[in-house]
């Protein structure tokens, strides 16, 4: 390594690479919206059965984090469920 | 056994067509019966990289279409009797062929040819669906940027989907000024990020320009683009060939500068 790199900033070429690493997870994770949309309502009817959730407030995204075994970023689904009420009474 | 090899690269302009012209023109320099489809229907440009423009009678549709015999379409190489160009046509849409029609048509080129290359159209859409139908294995044409490297990604997703036995990366004009000044990516992090077999790297040489200009495929001549093709052509028939030091051709000068940058 050249000694003048400690003085100088990042290079496009790095600014490059980590900005395609962390596009290229989302693009691979992508699913179409319409699967997404099935997702979402999946989630909202099995959830539903044990409490009150708002469905409207619901976000279900994938994204990426650090992995625990590994350096490298893994995806994950998050999702978001704001709850209005608990049902004490499981319906079974 | 001969081999379908479909070149691609989902966004155009990264040099499919020249890395067809110069892989086939290679292949056949090394005694291999050669056909070259230009799969890029409405545009076609394969013929004119090689310098066949003006042989063109039949095309590719025809052949589809049956206004023509297959034998009749091809064109034979002006040096090269063994490599052959099936031309595109000019005048029609790209869904004036199916992918079931590419199966068949290359079905019947696989008795005679070694090795069939399909230089596919930018894109996704049906030019990408056709080109791809009846290939075996694959090339993926990008640069160190990153909107090709991106399409580049999406194209290798696609192709293994559709289950492409074998996917290879040719790296395309890398700038190894850049590199060292650290404003290109390097080809190892291109590799990294797409996480797929290298099979070839190309510097940006001038002498593409000057080869296109005149219709003749630079693969073999004395130059750096030149060796780089032809050690592609080697790789793809299955040979083990080191990866070129892209940087070598510098004069004193360059040599100075590096040992007082150390």
């Amino acid at each position: 390594m050249k000694v003048l790199d400690f003085f100088r900033k990042k290079g496009s070429g790095e600014v490059a690479k980590d900005r395609l690493k962390l596009l290229l997870v989302s693009d691979r994770a992508n699913c179409s919206p319409e699967m997404m949309e099935m997702i979402k309502n999946d989630i909202i009817a099995v959830i539903s059965k044990y409490m009150d959730i708002d469905a409207q407030g619901l976000d279900v995204q994938i994204t990426e984090t650090e992995s625990d075994d590994s350096n490298s970023a893994v995806p994950v689904l998050f999702a978001n469920i704001p709850i209005k009420d608990m049902k004490h009474k499981p319906t079974r | 056994m001969s081999e379908v090899i479909v070149i691609t690269s989902g966004k155009g302009g990264v040099g499919k067509t020249t890395t067809t012209a110069n892989v086939g023109t290679g292949l056949a320099m090394l005694n291999k019966k050669v056909v070259m489809i230009d799969t890029d229907i409405g545009l076609r440009n394969l013929d004119v990289v090689l310098g066949l423009e003006n042989r063109i009678v039949y095309n590719l549709v025809d052949v589809v279409e049956g206004k023509c015999r297959l034998k009749q379409a091809l064109i034979k190489h002006k040096k090269y009797p063994e490599l052959c160009l099936l031309p595109s046509a000019q005048t029609r849409d790209k869904d004036a062929v199916t992918p079931e029609q590419m199966i068949a048509l290359v079905e019947e080129l696989k008795q005679d040819f070694d090795y069939i290359l399909l230089d596919c159209p930018a894109g996704i859409e049906q030019g990408f669906k056709n080109a791809i139908a009846g290939a075996d294995r694959a090339l993926v044409v990008t640069t160190p940027e990153v909107s090709a490297i991106r399409d580049a990604d999406r194209i290798v997703g696609l192709l293994e989907a559709n289950e492409m036995k074998q996917i290879d990366l040719v790296i395309n004009r890398i700038r190894m000024d850049m590199v060292k000044r650290g404003d290109m990516l390097k080809v190892e992090d291109v590799c990294d990020i797409l996480s797929i077999n290298l099979i070839g790297v190309g510097p940006d040489d001038e002498q593409i320009v000057v080869s296109t200009n005149q219709g003749e495929p630079l693969v073999g001549t004395n130059c750096m683009a030149g060796e780089a093709y032809l050690n592609i052509c080697k790789r793809v028939m299955g040979e083990q060939v080191p990866f070129m030091d892209l940087d070598a051709k510098n004069g004193v000068l360059s040599a100075l500068l590096k040992i007082f940058k150390k």
